[in-house]
């Protein structure tokens, strides 16, 4: 594709606009402990939203990411408080604590993955039921309250969050190399032309000999693994689980994925696009609580404008469609 | 005699591609002007222009002399002049007669169902179509649907009607009733473009004939100026005398032997045997079983029987394992069931045999070098390499689809209505295709309902009949009637019922 077409550049100029706003608005907005703070915050949705790129463009959806982090947390912090005991506090800890993350996140994922494809039920049903058990199992585990990491626990987890590289916080670097090897995987890699294929057209896919329902199910085990991953550096920045964590990430997620430029409908994933989003939104939020333009009450306002606009921009179809 | 609706010197271009070059063309009230040509000679295109679907991009178009720049087929409609749609464009859960009053619904802020219905039943009525008003479109027949399309357009008092391939999916008989609508509508006054891909029809109907090549008008006739022949030679600009290729002899080596094989409920104990550099090819009605045959055989449905190559018994329970035994299959529903229509040649062509191309990271170079082979091999004509394959012409769309078939090099190949919807030039294209498949020592079994196309590629034809094995005709047996016996079953004692006969002669 050597022409850069307006729907893939448009995503990059707003955010841009969105650089320049806030560094003519606040001279704070570029220094570095800001950006390390807008960056590291996103990183949580940003993980998310690069699985959730996939499962999009495989032409599903999945509601339950917010509800599967706040339960993952949950588990992961009791896990880990029960393990105290036993390992003590130290690295052994908390790789156990992240292996069990990721164990939780992978096996909710195909849950999920296997609720479409084996009982071919819609995603938006399945993810829907999923997302009120899920949260519902972290308010009672919880018993309506807040699930708390172990104090000294806490303080030797905390730099996971806090602490990095070269001065990178760690929750940037993961994002980083997540969004890399997301892109790497949906353009370069059998799994990648497969969601997309099956997204377009699931019959010419399993026509054309493509396990359709082992690649469904994969890209929601993706997203799940994604979300555990997130859970693993969320928690060391509160140490907390409740009944509200991770309420309404999946719409950020989902959001992300469509200012990004990938169809709701599948058949196109654009991860690049996704980061790109994911930033939008944080930036809004960001700019508003920095400058006293607008009340920041507001930005779910602004951020609804943003993701409509997205979609009409993006809507200047291909001329001979159909023939 | 002015004309009714006209294009004066049109040019239509998509992106730095032009489809039209300068293009004049006339309805003429109480004709039929036919419009004949190759796919993507831009057929389409204009009949777009005409019905208010696409703006030109240079010319005009003009309505009873006076410029008529439409910005919306309704708007054209609502002068008069009005498209009659493949079947596919009606709103499928929607009921018959909801759909022929979509968008002028009878009544005012309550809908008048009984009004729509009575009006829809008198419609269908002079159709001869005993379609139920309140049938879901979903659960019609295709030929039904297109049915309801007419009865539509019928419906929309039409001052110029726009017909595009009425015909394709009608039967015999439907046809004919469509013909004397024709007649009535042109009696009456009516501007007609009639397009099909059956020139019998064209020389049976036309006033007038209007031929497209690439853009271009290269021939304008009156009745009676231009034999079927004529017409295939200006389509396709060259003599189409040899159509199809010689014959082969093909080798005595069995390469796949099938015995007993079934694909419940619908294919019931067929065996057959297929020879080195043979072309099989199987006939039979829609219906009869031929395409579940090929899927079963290629592991896309369960079945039972044994098969075996060159003697050694085989298992084939996935495409997968298909390619590994050697047998690749062409689907007969291009659209939806073989090529991503959205996505680009590129994409399309490697999706089946994607683990050549490189492990874990997919070699872009190495897919752009098996783009370049298959466009030069099978004679892809794309405008750009990076283009939706949905937006190749329907010939081009089938090239590349047996570009895709034969990438992993399969012996055997099951190709299913190898030339549906496809223009004449290309069809003998892809004839030569075949013909060069079976000389490189690869075994073709070609379905097809094309009973000149059976009759010209086969070296042996396999007639099904409900699911069965009817008979098999090898060399000079195989002739026209031979086959329409075979088909009907009118050798066996069983009558053939009226329906299925009908079909029968459609397809035939």
């Amino acid at each position: 594709m050597s022409k850069i077409s307006f729907s893939a550049l448009g995503p990059i100029l707003a955010l841009l606009l969105l650089i320049v706003l806030g560094a003519y608005l606040n001279s704070n907005f570029l220094s570095g402990g800001n950006i390390t703070n807008v960056l590291a915050r996103s990183a949580f949705i940003g993980i998310i939203a690069v699985g959730m790129t996939f499962v999009i463009a495989s032409g599903g959806i999945d509601l339950s990411v917010g509800s599967m982090a706040a339960f993952i947390a949950g588990m992961m912090i009791l896990a880990m408080n029960q393990l105290i005991p036993s390992l003590g506090i130290g690295v052994p800890l908390v790789l156990v604590g992240m292996a069990v993350a990721l164990l939780i996140g992978l096996t909710a994922g195909l849950l999920n993955g296997l609720l479409v494809t084996k009982a071919g039920i819609e995603p938006f049903i399945v993810t829907l039921g999923t997302m009120g058990i899920f949260r519902s199992l972290v308010t009672w585990m919880s018993d309506g309250g807040t699930i708390s990491l172990d104090f000294e626990a806490r303080q030797f987890y905390r730099p996971v969050y806090f602490e990095g590289v070269f001065g990178i916080v760690w929750p940037i670097i993961v994002f980083a190399v997540v969004a890399v090897l997301g892109q790497i995987i949906m353009r370069n890699t059998r799994f990648g032309r497969y969601t997309e294929a099956i997204g377009s057209n699931d019959k010419v896919a399993r026509y054309s000999a493509v396990k359709v329902e082992r690649m469904v199910t994969l890209t929601y085990v993706f997203l799940g693994l994604l979300v555990g991953l997130a859970v693993i550096i969320y928690v060391p920045r509160l140490g907390s689980a409740s009944g509200s964590t991770g309420q309404l990430w999946e719409l950020e997620a989902i959001a992300a994925v469509i200012i990004g430029g990938t169809a709701m409908k599948g058949g196109y994933g654009r991860v690049w696009g996704t980061v790109v989003g994911v930033l939008i939104l944080s930036l809004i939020d960001n700019i508003l609580n920095l400058a006293d333009l607008v009340s920041p009450y507001l930005n779910g306002a602004i951020q609804g404008v943003i993701i409509v606009l997205a979609v009409v921009l993006q809507r200047r179809k291909s001329p001979a469609e159909g023939r | 005699m002015t004309a009714l609706l006209e294009l004066r010197d049109i040019r239509k271009s998509f992106g730095p591609i032009e489809i039209l070059h300068g293009v004049n063309f006339a309805l003429h009230p109480g004709e039929v002007h036919a419009l004949i040509g190759e796919n993507g000679a831009g057929k389409s295109t204009m009949m777009k222009i005409l019905g208010g679907y696409l703006a030109p991009s240079e010319g005009q178009v003009l309505l009873e002399g006076q410029p008529a720049p439409f910005r919306s087929g309704p708007e054209a409609e609502a002068q008069g002049v009005v498209v009659i749609h493949q079947e596919f464009n009606l709103a499928q859960d929607l009921t018959v007669a909801d759909n022929i009053f979509l968008g002028r619904e009878k009544g005012g802020f309550f809908l008048n169902h009984r009004a729509q219905r009575l009006a829809a039943k008198a419609l269908l009525e002079q159709l001869e179509c005993g379609v139920d008003p309140d049938a879901r479109i979903r659960d019609l027949k295709v030929s039904d649907r297109q049915m309801v399309e007419i009865a539509k357009a019928l419906s929309r008092q039409a001052r110029v009607l726009i017909m595009d391939e009425p015909s394709a999916v009608l039967t015999h008989r439907e046809v004919d009733i469509l013909f004397r609508q024709i007649d009535r509508l042109r009696s009456a006054g009516v501007a007609l473009l009639y397009t099909s891909h059956r020139l019998e029809e064209i020389s049976h109907l036309a006033d007038r004939i209007t031929v497209l090549r690439d853009g271009t008008v290269v021939r304008q006739a009156l009745r009676g100026e231009l034999s079927e022949d004529g017409m295939a030679t200006a389509m396709v600009g060259r003599d189409l005398s040899d159509i199809y290729p010689p014959r082969r002899t093909p080798s005595d080596e069995v390469v796949l032997e099938v015995q007993g094989f079934s694909v419940p409920p619908l294919v019931q104990d067929i065996s057959f045997t297929l020879r080195r550099g043979e072309v099989l090819g199987i006939s039979g009605l829609v219906g009869a079983g031929r395409s579940e045959l090929a899927e079963g055989l290629v592991g896309l449905r369960p079945h039972s029987g044994r098969i075996a190559r060159h003697g050694k018994e085989i298992q084939i329970r996935s495409l997968i394992e298909a390619e590994r035994a050697g047998l690749a299959y062409l689907t007969e529903d291009r659209k939806e069931r073989g090529l991503l229509l959205g996505k680009g040649l590129r994409e399309n062509l490697t999706l089946s045999t994607l683990p050549r191309f490189g492990t874990p990271l997919i070699s872009r170079a190495k897919e752009e070098a098996a783009l370049t082979q298959a466009i030069s091999d099978f004679d892809i004509r794309a405008p750009s390499r990076a283009m939706a394959a949905g937006n190749l012409s329907g010939g081009n769309q089938q090239k590349l689809l047996l570009a895709k078939t034969m990438l992993p090099a399969p012996d055997v190949v099951i190709i299913d209505e190898p030339t549906r919807g496809i223009d004449i030039g290309t069809k003998s294209q892809i004839y030569h295709f075949i013909d060069r498949l079976a000389r490189e020592g690869r075994s073709v079994i070609v379905i097809s309902s094309d009973m000149p196309e059976i009759l010209g590629l086969s070296d042996r034809v396999l007639v099904m009949r409900q699911g069965r094995l009817a008979g098999t005709l090898t060399g000079e047996a195989i002739t026209d009637t031979a086959v329409v016996r075979l088909i009907m079953g009118t050798s066996d004692t069983e009558a053939p019922n009226p329906e299925t006969t009908q079909e029968a002669a459609a397809h035939v």
